[in-house]
């Protein structure tokens, strides 16, 4: 008899509950926070692992990653490593305000938070809960969909990330700089959870940045949860340069306001296996909301993207492009749901997905999802597969370009569309480093 | 000889393009190719320059005594081969000047120069854009992408001016071209011509051969060179069009 899917992950779910108990004993949190985590590892061990059979995992078996069996590290100090780590360090050349993480623990040795303007809060997430601040309690959890098996276990695990909050009318001129590194040669898991925050009118960017400094195998399973007040602008950039090897799974959920503007660029590079849930809820009149998304990979790499455009208010706008150049045996999932609630007239909404396969063996799956209530609108979407203009590669080589100098050029144009819309020189001329180094 | 093209066959998806095409071209020379439409003019440009898709299935060509089929694309042009397109190529997203940059650096790299840096090499590219009369803006842009037809011309020109190769092949350079671009591009070539390097013009008109006035010209017809001759048979050609030369190849 076959065994089922859920049997198959059965035993992690098991070793997740146990690990819960010792993560309590010695992390003992506020009341508030006990009863969420209590909350959150009850809905995960209902929910299980999803399988290949969910619609919404279609294409991607996570067992792998769920099945991963590493020892947690509750405690972690870099101590005489940091000088080394901070030499490999991604966008080292980016001004402003950097909080780091290594394996999920705050690393002060290589963050450098700096000179904040009047009431503008940055700050591990774990001290920010344990000043008791009123704002985390609040909006913990609150704009993130607890239902999903994969947030629910970062809120049962949930120990550090970072906590960000720009208050009405305070436009922070510095990038946030949020840095994710695992170190190490055992497997690991953590659970990086970021909040941020931003008052009406306010505005910041803000980079992730995922990345390890050995090639071992992990699992990053990261939550992002911003907020914006009306009239606020966010532009978020995500590189997600983990190791070869490690399975990387993430939520940003966003929930826009009235006239605010968020845009986002999640660019993927790294990873084995990799699933990342971008949602946005438009919930405010004339909110504006852009999700970029670029996938560069080779060898195995299976990398999934699901986008929500959740347009619950009238006269918001939503932009969409993602663009996937696919090599090898990798394989690339783009889920767009564009949902527009019965009220949300005068929706405009438009998604593309344009994709390269450099190789006969990679695979796309990419398909739109629409789901339209409201009468008035203008929903687009496009999307296109193919290869390499083969016309142009033969141009340049007829200049003297040599063909993998060629290719790699072409392939930087396709991806330019996603990079250049960001405004930070330092994370777009460094990722078109990385791209280049990784068609080499 | 610069350039010796023996018997050459080649096919277009299965088919017989260029059916024995002999041509042998000396330094210094001007060569025109004139012939009608679809008879092989662009496809023995394409072979030359290494298109992938034309297979050649008989005979040899010979680069300055090299065996130029043996080459890739690339290394053609590292040494020496330049085609003009007939119709250049956009690519979207491409700066001209990265891509003129790693043209150069690419031929470079090939003879074992070391790269260019970067102030050598805009110095060099802005003295050449003169050459052809580009606004200087052009190098901001993706390469070709929104060109005019004239201004796309122009620029093929202005790279073969800064690549400076032994053999250029101008395939309808004059098509798109108005009067005082037709000039300027033409005066552009023969600033370009010297006793050590030639040029293949591919035309359908006297109009460009009274600027750049060729030693010989060649009338292609149905993939063989059917009639060779001096400047006059250009004349010829305008006067009585290609029938009364080619009528005797017409199959029955
Ligand atoms: N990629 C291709 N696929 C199929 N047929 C082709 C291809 N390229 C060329 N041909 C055919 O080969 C023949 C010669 O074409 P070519 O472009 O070389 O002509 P030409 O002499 O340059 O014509 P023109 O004066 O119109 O530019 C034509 O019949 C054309 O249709
Ligand atoms: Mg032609």
């Amino acid at each position: 008899m076959a065994r089922t899917q859920t049997n198959l992950t059965q035993g992690a779910v098991t070793r997740y509950e146990d690990a819960f108990a010792q993560f309590e004993r010695e992390h003992p949190a506020p009341a508030w926070l006990q009863t969420k985590r209590r909350e959150a590892i009850q809905t995960f061990a209902r929910l299980g692992f999803p399988t290949v059979r969910d619609e919404e995992w279609k294409y991607t078996d996570i067992t792998p990653a769920a099945n991963l069996v590493a020892t947690p590290i509750f405690h972690f100090e870099l101590n005489g490593a940091a000088a080394q780590v901070r030499t490999q360090l991604p966008f080292q050349t980016l001004e402003g305000h950097r909080l780091a993480f290594v394996n999920g623990h705050y690393a002060p040795d290589l963050s450098h938070i700096g000179e904040l303007p009047t009431g503008v809060e940055i700050s591990p997430l774990s001290e920010a809960i344990a000043a008791d601040s009123e704002r985390v309690q609040q909006a913990f959890g609150r704009s993130v969909n607890g239902e999903e098996t994969f947030v629910a276990l970062n809120t049962a695990f949930a120990q550090d990330g970072a906590f960000v909050f720009v208050p009405a009318d305070v436009e922070l001129v510095e990038p946030v700089h949020l840095l994710f590194l695992t170190t190490g040669d055992a497997a690991t898991v953590s659970h990086p959870r970021n909040l941020i925050l931003l008052g009406h009118n306010a505005s910041l960017k803000l980079v992730e940045t995922y990345c390890s400094s050995t090639e071992g195998v992990y699992l990053t399973n990261a939550v992002t949860e911003i907020e914006s007040g009306a009239g606020a602008r966010i532009e978020h950039t995500k590189a997600q340069l983990e190791s070869p090897k490690a399975f990387h799974v993430s939520t940003i959920q966003v929930g826009a306001a009235r006239d605010s503007q968020l845009r986002s660029s999640v660019l993927n590079i790294g990873g084995r296996l990799v699933r990342n849930n971008s949602i946005a809820v438009m919930q405010g009149e004339g909110a504006e909301v852009t999700l970029n998304g670029l996938v560069l990979t080779d060898h195995e790499q299976h990398i999934d993207n699901h986008t929500t455009m959740d347009h619950a208010q009238p006269h918001c706008a939503s932009h969409e492009m993602y663009a996937h150049v696919l090599n090898d045996k990798s394989v690339g999932v783009f889920n767009g749901k564009i949902f527009v609630r019965l009220d949300a007239q005068k929706t405009d909404a438009k998604q593309s997905n344009r994709t390269i396969l450099l190789s006969g063996d990679a695979t796309i799956n990419a398909k739109p999802q629409l789901e339209i209530l409201a009468d008035d609108v203008r929903c687009t979407h496009g999307a296109t597969i193919g290869q390499l203009d083969e016309t142009a590669q033969f141009y340049l080589q007829t200049r003297g370009v040599p063909a993998r100098e060629a290719r790699s050029i072409l392939i930087r144009a396709f991806a330019g569309e996603v990079l250049e819309p960001i405004s930070l020189e330092v994370v777009r001329d460094e990722m078109e480093a990385r791209i280049t180094a990784k068609l080499k | 000889m610069l350039l010796e093209i023996k018997n050459l066959h080649a096919n277009v998806e299965g088919k017989e393009i260029l059916r024995g095409i002999n041509l042998t071209i000396n330094p210094g020379e001007v060569h025109a190719i004139m012939g009608p439409n679809g008879s092989g003019k662009s496809t023995l440009a394409a072979v030359l320059a290494g298109r992938d898709g034309y297979d050649v299935t008989e005979g040899e060509v010979l680069f300055d005594g090299k065996d130029l089929l043996d080459l890739a694309p690339e290394e053609r042009a590292a040494e020496g081969l330049f085609l003009a397109f007939q119709y250049p190529v956009e690519i979207p997203g491409v700066n001209t000047q990265i891509f003129l940059r790693a043209a150069l650096n690419g031929i470079r790299k090939y003879h074992g120069q070391p790269e260019l840096d970067a102030l050598s090499f805009l110095k060099l590219v802005k003295a050449k854009t003169k050459l052809v009369n580009l606004d200087e803006s052009f190098l901001k842009r993706s390469v070709n992408e929104n060109f005019s037809g004239g201004e796309k011309k122009k620029a093929e020109i202005f790279q073969m001016a800064l690549l400076e190769p032994k053999v250029a092949i101008l395939d309808e350079t004059d098509s798109g071209l108005d009067i005082d671009a037709l000039k300027v591009v033409s005066s552009g070539v023969n600033a370009l011509k010297s006793p050590n390097n030639s040029t293949i013009v591919i035309t359908h008109y006297q109009r460009l051969l009274n600027y750049i006035v060729p030693d010989f010209v060649h009338i292609l017809y149905k993939g063989q060179i059917v009639r060779s001759g001096g400047k006059e048979l250009a004349l010829e050609l305008e006067e009585g069009g290609y029938d009364p030369i080619t009528a005797q190849f017409t199959e029955v």
